[in-house]
This record gives structure tokens, sequence and C-alpha cells, in this order.
């Protein structure tokens, strides 16, 4: 275990009520990659995540066991939960763009931690949407209601309310899922650029997304952590799971 | 094989179930608006001869047999106006607890059984709970304050269903999206859940408010007099109320010309009428502002 990784996660496994989702997980997620996660639909992609950032708190009954390290600190024994999600963007499967103003969407964070001069803000607001690709769609129109744009969009949106929070860790669950193509393409580029500043976990139920973004890519099924290898390699033949085999090659899932 | 254009049996049939289920709730409803319009006809017919602004702004003369309805107008106004103020922020409050802080347990359960049982008790108990409590207990007296915290005490449970049915139709994804940027619950409630629920947080409030105002069991012994006719002073102070006076009016008191009772229960139902139609005209303009 390097002492550098930003998450390590040891012996990890997550239960809802007497339901295990996911069991038996060791894992690093080194700086400044993009962590692809694949797997088919109930694999616990999404409950690993959750973990990541003390989401697991908002699930009725969702608990988990064993150690997850963010910066070498145990998330479990973190005493500020909020400090720990401000430091980690979230973007979820659907868009939720929040019945506010787009312009309030992305300062809703800033604002959160305690940033009030309106001159920053607009700074903040202009970067993140710019960063996101979406300030030229939207840049004449900032006081607009940000539920109502388009799904791709709210999707873009989303993604510059996570950045406004200026992230050291980035949490994307399966986001083009309700996202047309072009618009997936663009946001891809834009994580591409993103992994610079920031680290990146991909969560995804698109072989072709994770060869396309993933630096190095995990391979869950039915709970299990099958096979974590570089990206590249794993798409290149170098599996030592069947099952992995067979998924890339889009035998089941 | 027949032709795709051509109804089957199964689809006259189906057509025809359709257009008897749309009869038959259509008749319903009209069943539903014949009473309401038959109360109110009757209402103007008899009692739109009695008002004038003179009944509505003097005092009740000769025994009741004469006169306005001044004090009990203006008592209605501040006994509904009082339980206002001592219901609706615990209320909400109570609400926005139960729906945003509570865990799903047997506290909060038997403590949503409470509110319900609560709205369930005849109000001639509550009636009798605040003569023991607010009028004999915190000595406030058969007065103002007494009746408006009886009236409180009733509505309590409608007004947390309301606010918790409306704090839950605000959709849980953006209660997740703010907690996971780090928000707190308070700053998600405040900056996001609340100004979507106001609307029917209020529509649910001012629905309570005319039912409240109808009410006379709860004030009969807590507050209410039969015949006083000065205006409060203080919330010490007793009052006439408008639902007691048509009591009165109507049973109590001797040679009372027919159409007076009329004008009270006009007046008293004009009063509910126009707090309704606020709480439309509220809704609208909110609903305009609806934000998904």
């Amino acid at each position: 275990m390097s002492q550098t990784d930003p998450i390590v996660v040891r012996n990890l496994s997550i239960h809802y009520g007497d339901d295990t989702a996911l069991s038996g997980v060791n894992l690093e997620i080194r700086k400044n990659e993009i962590f692809g996660i694949i797997g088919p639909a109930g694999s616990g992609k999404t409950s690993f995540l959750r973990v990541l950032n003390r989401m697991d708190a908002f699930v009725e009954g969702m608990h988990f066991a064993g150690d997850v390290f963010y910066n070498g600190q145990n998330v479990k024994q973190w005493r500020n939960l909020y400090s720990l999600r401000r430091r980690v963007g979230v973007v979820f499967p659907l868009p939720v763009g929040l019945p506010l103003s787009i312009y309030e969407n992305v300062a809703f964070s800033p604002r959160v931690r305690g940033v009030k001069d309106k001159a920053e803000l607009d700074v903040i607001v202009e970067r993140c949407l710019r960063r996101a690709a979406l300030w030229d769609e939207v840049k004449d129109r900032l006081n607009a209601l940000g539920s109502l744009l388009s799904g791709g969009q709210q999707q873009r949106l989303t993604i510059a309310r996570a950045l406004s929070q200026e992230p050291e860790l980035l949490l994307l669950d399966e986001f083009s899922i309700a996202v047309d193509p072009v618009t997936t393409m663009r946001i891809e580029d834009v994580l591409k650029e993103l992994k610079s500043e920031m680290t990146i976990v991909l969560v995804t139920n698109l072989v072709q997304q994770a060869r396309r973004l993933a630096d190095r890519t995990a391979f869950f099924l039915t709970g299990e952590c099958v096979e974590i290898g570089d990206t590249d390699a794993l798409f290149s033949g170098a599996v030592k799971d069947d099952r992995t085999q067979q998924y890339l090659e889009g035998r089941f899932g | 094989m027949s032709s795709p254009f051509v109804a089957t049996p199964r689809n006259i049939k189906n057509q025809r179930i359709e257009q008897a289920m749309k009869s038959l709730f259509g008749a319903m409803t009209v069943m539903l608006v014949i009473p309401v319009m038959l109360v109110l006809g009757v209402l103007i017919a008899r009692g739109l001869p009695v008002i004038s602004w003179e009944f509505l702004f003097s005092e009740p003369t000769n025994g009741m047999t004469a006169g306005g309805v001044l004090p009990a107008l203006i008592g209605t106004i501040c006994l509904v106006v009082v339980a206002l103020i001592a219901s609706v922020p615990v209320g909400v409050a109570a609400a926005i607890y139960l729906s945003e802080y509570a865990k799903e347990n047997w506290l909060t359960r038997l403590i949503n059984l409470a509110i319900i049982n609560l709205a369930g008790v005849p109000s001639i108990v509550h009636a009798l709970f605040g003569v023991g409590a607010f009028v004999l207990f915190f000595g406030f007296g058969t007065s103002i304050l007494a009746a408006s915290l009886t009236l409180a005490i009733m509505s309590l449970p409608v007004v947390i269903v309301a606010t918790r049915e409306s704090l839950q139709a605000v959709p849980w994804a953006y209660r997740e999206a703010c907690w996971s940027m780090g928000a707190t619950r308070w700053q998600t409630i405040r900056r996001v859940v609340l100004p979507n629920a106001v609307s029917g947080i209020l529509t649910g409030v001012i629905l309570e408010v005319s039912r409240t105002a109808g009410e006379t069991a709860p004030i009969m012994f807590t507050g209410a007099a039969f015949f006083l006719p000065f205006l409060p002073q203080s919330v010490y102070d007793q009052t006439m109320a408008m639902s007691l006076h048509l009591f009165v009016v109507s049973t109590q008191v001797p040679d009372v010309p027919d159409a007076l009772p009329y004008g009270v229960a006009l007046v008293l139902i004009m009063l509910v009428l126009v707090m309704n139609a606020a709480s439309l005209g509220l809704r609208v303009y909110l609903r305009g502002r609806k934000r998904w």
C-alpha cells in the first residue's frame, strides 16, 4: 500500500440490511488516474462509489465493513462528513438539475462552504461552466431554471456543479445513461482534461467507454471484484479470469 | 386473419365499459356539486337581503334580534389569527423534523400514529381538553388565547400532514445531490426543499384556517361568548364568534327574524370562501413558479 494513493480499499464489504452487495474488495486508486469500474447491473459498482464519500449514510439500512482510506484517513473515522463530501464531486446516472437557476446550481456548493462575494462567485460559475463545456450554450440565460435544461445539458450542469466543489476526487456513476452520444463524447473529452487536476473514478456499464477513458479498470461481478488491471492490457488479452474475458467480449452483461 | 382496422368484439366491449365508467364517475361528481349549490343557493336567496354594510359593521341589538355581526366577525378573525400564529410554526417545524431528519423506526411510527389519531379526535373532546389545560391549568380563563390554543391543537395534525406531504413531494434526488456536495440537511432544506414545498404548505394551512373559522365546539367553553357587544381588547378577553353566534341566533334566542340566521350563515361562509379563494390564487401563483 502506497501512502500516496488517494484511495486505498481494504477488505471492503457492503450490505443492505442482511443482503450483501459487495464483499472482499481490495484496491488502490492512484492520484490523477481515471479508474474505471465495469460490470453488469447489480454488481455492486454504485454501492462502492457511495462508500467512498460516505453517501451510504443517505440510504436506510446500508452499512459497510472493512476500511476505506481517503488520503490515508479512514473514512469511517472521519469526524466531519461534510468536509469529506465537499472534497468529492459526484455525478449521478440521471442528471439532477437542482430547481434553482443555472447560476445558483453552480454557485450552490461555494455558497454552502461560505463564499458570499458576488464577483468571486461569478468567476467560479463561469470557470466551471466553461470547463463542463456548457458555458456557450447558457451564458445568455444564467437565470433560467437548471431543471428545465435538456438532459445532456443538465448532466453537464451537474458536472459543472461537481467542479465548483474544487474536488480532489470525482465520482461518476454511469453519467452517460441519459445523455446523447454527442454530449457523451464532449463530456469524455472534458474528463480527459480534468485528469491532470483530480482523481476520477468512472463507473460505467459501457465497456468501450472504460476502454476509451480509463487508465486502469476493475471488473465487478455480483458483488465481487473479479479483476483489476491496466485498461490497455485488459483489452489486449492480458486477462487472468475467464469471466472478465467473456464480459469484455460482450458474451454476457 | 381479420383486418387490423376492424374493431373486434373485445375492442367494442372495452369501449362500452370505458363509456360507462366515465358516465358513472361524472354522475358522482354532479351529485357532489348539487348539495354545495343548494346550500349556497338557499343561503344567498334568504340571507342576501339581510346583508348590508351596516349588518357587517354594527353590533347586535334588541337582544340579538336586530343589528349586525361586527363583534362576532372580528372575534372569529382574532381567533383564527391567534390559532394560526400558535399552530403553524410548531406544525411546520415538526413536519420538517419528521420528513427530513427522523429515521424510520418505532418511535417515528408511533409519532405518526399519534398525529393521525389526534386528527380523529372529536372537536368536543378538544374543547374539554382546552378547558382543562388552557382555561383552568394555565389560568388563561375563558379567553381568545385559550380558545385559539384549543383550535391550534386541533389544527396541528392537519398542518403537519399537509406540510409533510408537500416536503415529500420534492424529489429525493435533489436532496442526495445537495448532500453529496457536503451541504447539511438544513442548508438543503433552506435552499432547495422548502422553496419548492412552500406552495403546498400554504395551501394546506389556508384550507385548515377556513375549517378552523367554522368550528364551534372547541371555542364554546374556552373563549366564545354568548353575547358581548364590545370588540375584544386583548387576547385575555372573551369574544363573540360567527359560528357560535349563528348557533345562538338560530336556536337560543326568541323572536329572531327568520332571515337573520341566514344572513349570519352567509357572512360566515363568505369568510371561508374568501380564504379558500386566496388559497387557490396563491396556489396558481406559486405553480407558475414551479421549478421542475
